[in-house]
């Protein structure tokens, strides 16, 4: 377990990088510190979680690389770019912690969501073909069911799908499992691993579960709150593929337990 | 658009199947209830022997249907010309400016106090306005009609398009989408069920509007058959007219409820 803290990464190997990133709130009760002195990189097809308490501003940093906020000091580069556009090039897909599913179109619909908006696909690229795209979730059968009849475990599947059907080297996941039950969320985390490995993309996940961060990830960001800044971050030296049942190993059971005692000191 | 309505279509058929079976115990209760009331309703008159230019039975008003009905049916046209007018137009315009509304914030914050005082007036003493402006022709009634289809829709209209969810809303830009796609595949869809939920009070409340410009100045139409009844203390045909006004104002609602069901295919289905 190598601990990383503030290293800075070579911007050629890495999909994202930020530095010294600041972010900060005007609200009624007056400034508020949601991101501060945030350094720290992702590397190309690389699966980074980040960890932390609520108001920790991980969900913060999520939407500064996306381009949905803006910091207000210190730099984003996302694939060597501004933010901004790399989502009109489309090279960033989302995925919310609620599915965000159009309640009017069927899976297959929603999916296409993105090929029918912002002008679709950037000339010269290729997007992924939409029932390939339910396939690969797993959810090849149920391309014509409406929202309200899958399950929140399909529906978060669906959400899949449509983030990965413009090709995007990006993938951000705001916290996609945390409202489901945890066998749904084992049986997705282990999904998402194959998904990862099929497309080669790069995964920024945050959760608040330390088992997921584990069983998932490359690396984990640990962030604390007021003000929300990285701790620490943890290389997790577990081997992929990773079987179910690493879960229950005495490496991932240390790992988690340093990363328990980072979240509570 | 059409394909995707054809395939809800498809869904809401297989939902239909295990309602089916529950649905005559519920229509018997309602139907039972009615009729009770109704059979009081003549016990008590015949029982009291109360007169007819008081309180009319129920087959005293049955009889009357049956003898006016072709006069019923000649003031029944002329209600239902202002009411379709008018709930077309009052809903076209709020529906309008509540577009309007939601993309231009500023015109919102500026007109919707005064929208929200203009509310607070009571149709009632629109009515007389309108007339003395425009006369006694259909166009007055139409427009007390239009007024008071018009509040509901546009409050529920500009509540429905905004009530996108923030995840939705950053999805969408993400995406990249423009105003116009979050406008025509986004915010519409998400209207549509505040919509109709104003669209049956409208359709309920414009016949009401229509009777109640009628009343103040009419040769013809339901709202001057119950003011002439009344003068003439013709009570069985007061009553007849009413039965008219609430059957027709029943069956718009109906009408609109089933639209409703046509269109918004994914909601939950709402009982009314």
């Amino acid at each position: 377990m190598t601990v990383a803290a503030s290293t800075r990464a070579d911007p050629d190997q890495a999909d994202i990088v930020l530095d010294d990133l600041e972010l900060t709130f005007e609200t009624d009760r007056g400034r508020l510190t949601a991101l501060q002195g945030v350094t720290t990189s992702v590397a190309s097809r690389g699966f980074v979680t980040i960890i932390g308490p609520s108001g920790c501003g991980k969900s913060t940093l999520l939407r500064v690389i996306a381009d949905l906020l803006e910091p207000t000091a210190g730099s984003v580069s996302v694939l060597g770019v501004d933010p901004e556009e790399v989502r009109r090039a489309r090279q960033i897909g989302f995925v919310f912690q609620d599915a965000a599913l159009l309640d009017w179109r069927t899976a297959l619909d929603n999916v296409k969501l993105p090929l029918e908006v912002g002008g679709g696909v950037p000339a010269g690229t290729e997007p992924a073909d939409p029932v390939a795209m339910l396939e690969l979730v797993g959810l090849g059968g149920r391309a014509q069911a409406y929202p309200h009849e899958l399950s929140g475990g399909m529906r978060q599947r669906v959400s899949i799908a449509r983030a990965l059907v413009c090709n995007p080297r990006i993938l951000l996941m705001d916290e996609p499992f945390g409202a489901l039950d945890e066998i749904t969320r084992d049986k997705l985390n282990t999904e998402l691993l194959r998904v990862w490995q099929d497309t080669g993309t790069t995964i920024v996940f945050v959760t608040h579960s330390i088992p997921e961060a584990v069983y998932l990830s490359q690396k984990v960001i640990v962030m604390s709150a007021n003000p929300g800044r990285v701790r620490e971050v943890v290389d997790i030296d577990l081997p992929f593929p990773r079987p179910a049942d690493i879960r229950e190993s005495q490496r991932f059971a240390t790992i988690a337990a340093h990363l328990r005692g980072l979240l509570e000191g | 658009m059409v394909t995707t309505e054809v395939k809800a279509r498809e869904g809401r058929r297989t939902r239909r199947g295990g309602n089916a079976r529950g649905a005559p115990s519920r229509w018997i209760a309602p139907v039972v209830t009615i009729v009770v009331v109704i059979a009081l309703w003549q016990l008590v008159v015949v029982a009291f022997g109360i007169p007819n230019y008081v309180i009319a039975s129920p087959v005293d008003v049955g009889r009357e249907l049956v003898a006016s009905w072709d006069m019923l049916m000649a003031n029944l046209w002329p209600t239902a010309l202002e009411t379709v007018l008018g709930f077309l137009l009052g809903n076209v315009v709020a529906i309008l400016i509540a577009v309007v509304f939601v993309h231009w914030k500023t015109a919102e914050r500026s007109l919707f106090p005064l929208v929200i005082f203009v509310r607070t007036v009571p149709i009632v003493a629109v009515a007389p306005i309108l007339v003395v402006i425009f006369g006694t022709g259909y166009l007055p009634k139409i427009l007390v009609a239009a007024l008071i289809s018009f509040f509901p829709t546009l409050v529920n209209m500009v509540r429905g398009l905004e009530a996108v969810q923030r995840q939705t809303m950053e999805l969408l830009r993400v995406l990249s989408a423009t105003r116009r796609e979050t406008f025509f595949k986004v915010r519409l869809y998400t209207s549509l069920p505040y919509l109709f939920s104003s669209l049956k009070i409208s359709a309920t409340s414009s016949v009401i509007g229509a009777v109640v410009g009628e009343w103040v100045g009419a040769q013809e139409g339901l709202g001057y058959l119950i003011i002439q009844s009344t003068f003439n203390f013709n009570v069985p045909l007061l009553y007849a007219t009413m039965v008219v006004t609430s059957v027709f104002a029943t069956l718009f609602f109906l009408l609109i409820g089933f639209v409703e069901s046509r269109v918004v295919t994914w909601a939950p289905k709402t009982e009314f």
